[in-house]
């Protein structure tokens, strides 16, 4: 298959971090947090990648957007070798690929309002739109997330934890981006706000043609979600495969120890 | 069992006061746990749970601003009535609590040891090795290389970790009801279970009661006795949890059920709670 057909392929990504030597004559053993790992994200699609905390699943998400540095490896996006850019040349595609964060108490800036939150990445990727134009456009972002307009001038910590996850995806729609690395985007939620959350994050991916890297540790959540998973643990992808695969027919002992994991009623 | 219940709440109402509004966090919340037993008490963000489960031991700030109302009986003391000093004796001697985010409960600037061992030596002041028992409180939570780990910092933990240690702390002075306030909702899903077991198994070790707060009815269902349902500061619904798995007369326990994920149930939508939730209370 040539390379394009996927949006996105990774090929042999490693971040590993420098170790600390007992010794200073010894030398250090480097801390391999993603360890060439390799798969591919077809547009349009879902690819879920799970695993505990640790595994290197959030590194890899990271990596991808150069908010982690890669050691080894190619990031294919439309064949184009991104990887290698400098953080300038890498400009034009950050505005492709966008971020959703897990703590959304975290992620927003509390001083600013909903605003100036969702005009930042317009003024940094579209300069050329005018004040007026960009307010306009917020307001259609915040009520693409099922939040009413008037909420623009109001800041984060107006909001519940659900209400600031929107805010969060309303800010990563606002480039009009083609693939979106959500890194455990409903973990900080609750159950039922977790389903409304998820719902939306579906009725986007149909109505704009979105690309989703789901990262998550809750494989009922990823299952639902994915199109694809991939399971990984200590930096390598120890499994991937359809979620009827991966669910119906586990092969590695730690899927398994995933699934049981999961509470059943 | 004895017949009276270790714990008995009855009509217990919060009311926070901020200038001339006054807003109505729980109202007329009655229930009771036996000894050895675990109640869970579910509910989203906001309804209730929570402040319910401080209130117990009036942990809420003090009474212009939040008024407390009704009784909370502990081996027939009603703990609502007693003195400060007493009540000391009771928080984190007989009722202990453990919260969610282990890493902003514990204190960054002391070891673990050290905190483990405070608990001890303020409600067991008869313990004459101290280090003895924080090390001992630490295996019990199936911590390895207890030694080492009493001289860590919080940061130098995991969260499970931490938890476990928090666990150790809350257990240290032999609490007959542990109140567990989402304790697993940070955390991983295998180190959720990891936990969950944990404190199953120190429950039937110890036949001590657990008071579980969590908005996730997959834990309640594998780990409760009862379970009581808390909707805008009422409980709607309490019965054991076989029967309510089963069958749920109030519809929002219906929806708090249906709108978690569940493995190899693959839809099309998950059932959101203003899908099920078509009447008002």
């Amino acid at each position: 298959m040539s390379a394009p057909a996927h949006l996105l392929e990774v090929r042999g990504l490693s971040v590993h971090y420098p170790g600390r030597a007992p010794w200073f004559w010894q030398t250090a053993e480097p801390k391999k947090a993603v360890d060439n790992i390799s798969f591919v994200v077809p547009k349009g699609k879902t690819v879920g990648l799970v695993g505990e905390s640790g595994s290197g699943k959030t590194t890899t998400g990271r990596a991808i957007v150069k908010l982690a540095p890669m050691t080894a490896g190619n990031i294919l996006y439309h064949g184009v070798d991104i990887g290698t850019l400098s953080n300038a040349e890498f400009l034009p595609w950050r505005k492709k690929i966008q971020m959703i964060f897990q703590d959304p108490y975290n992620s927003l800036n509390p001083r600013a309002d909903i605003l100036s939150i969702l005009s930042e990445p317009l003024e940094i990727h579209f300069p050329q739109m005018t004040a007026s134009d960009r307010e306009a456009r917020c307001a259609e972002l915040l009520r693409s997330v099922q939040l009413p307009a008037e909420h623009l001038r109001r800041n984060p910590h107006e909001f519940s934890g659900g209400q600031r996850q929107r805010i969060g995806i309303a800010r990563a729609l606002a480039v009009q981006p083609e693939l979106i690395i959500c890194d455990e985007p409903v973990s900080a939620l609750d159950v039922s706000v977790q389903a409304e959350v998820v719902n939306l994050l579906q009725d986007l991916q149909e109505q704009l043609g979105l690309t989703y890297l789901f990262i998550a540790h809750d494989l009922a959540v990823v299952e639902h979600v994915s199109d694809q998973i991939l399971v990984m643990s200590k930096g390598r992808i120890v499994e991937q495969g359809t979620p009827a695969e991966i669910l119906g027919n586990p092969r590695e002992a730690y899927t398994k120890t995933l699934l049981a994991a999961v509470p059943r009623f | 069992m004895s017949a009276e219940p270790l714990l008995k709440v009855q009509d217990l109402s919060i009311t926070f006061h901020a200038g001339d509004r006054a807003n109505v966090v729980a109202q007329d919340v009655s229930f009771s746990i036996a000894a050895g037993e675990v109640l869970a008490v579910v509910g989203e963000s906001g309804s209730g749970k929570s402040v319910s489960a401080l209130a117990l031991t009036r942990l809420l700030p003090p009474a212009p601003t939040c008024t407390v109302t009704g009784s909370v009986t502990l081996d027939g003391v009603n703990l609502l009535g007693l003195p400060e000093d007493q009540l000391a004796k009771i928080r984190g001697g007989s009722i202990a609590y453990i919260f969610q985010e282990p890493g902003s409960s514990l204190n960054p600037v002391y070891t673990i040891g050290f905190q483990v061992g405070e608990a001890i030596t303020l409600h067991r002041p008869e313990v004459t090795d101290v280090k003895a028992e924080i090390i001992r409180a630490l295996q019990e939570v199936h911590i390895n290389e207890p030694e080492r780990v009493a001289n860590q910092y919080p940061h130098e933990l995991s969260g499970g970790m931490q938890q476990r240690a928090m666990i150790a702390m809350a257990l240290a002075c032999n609490p007959r009801l542990l109140v567990a306030d989402e304790p697993t909702t940070a955390l991983d899903v295998t180190i959720q279970k990891e936990i969950m077991d944990l404190l199953a198994r120190l429950r039937r070790n110890r036949g001590m009661s657990i008071l579980l707060i969590t908005h996730n009815f997959g834990i309640v269902a594998n780990f409760a006795d009862h379970v009581q349902v808390m909707w805008k500061g009422r409980i709607v619904e309490h019965g054991p949890v076989n029967e309510i798995m089963k069958n749920q007369a109030h519809p929002y326990t219906r929806a708090l059920i249906a709108c978690i994920p569940r493995l190899g149930q693959r839809r099309r939508r998950l059932t959101t709670l203003t899908d099920e939730l078509k009447v008002s209370p």
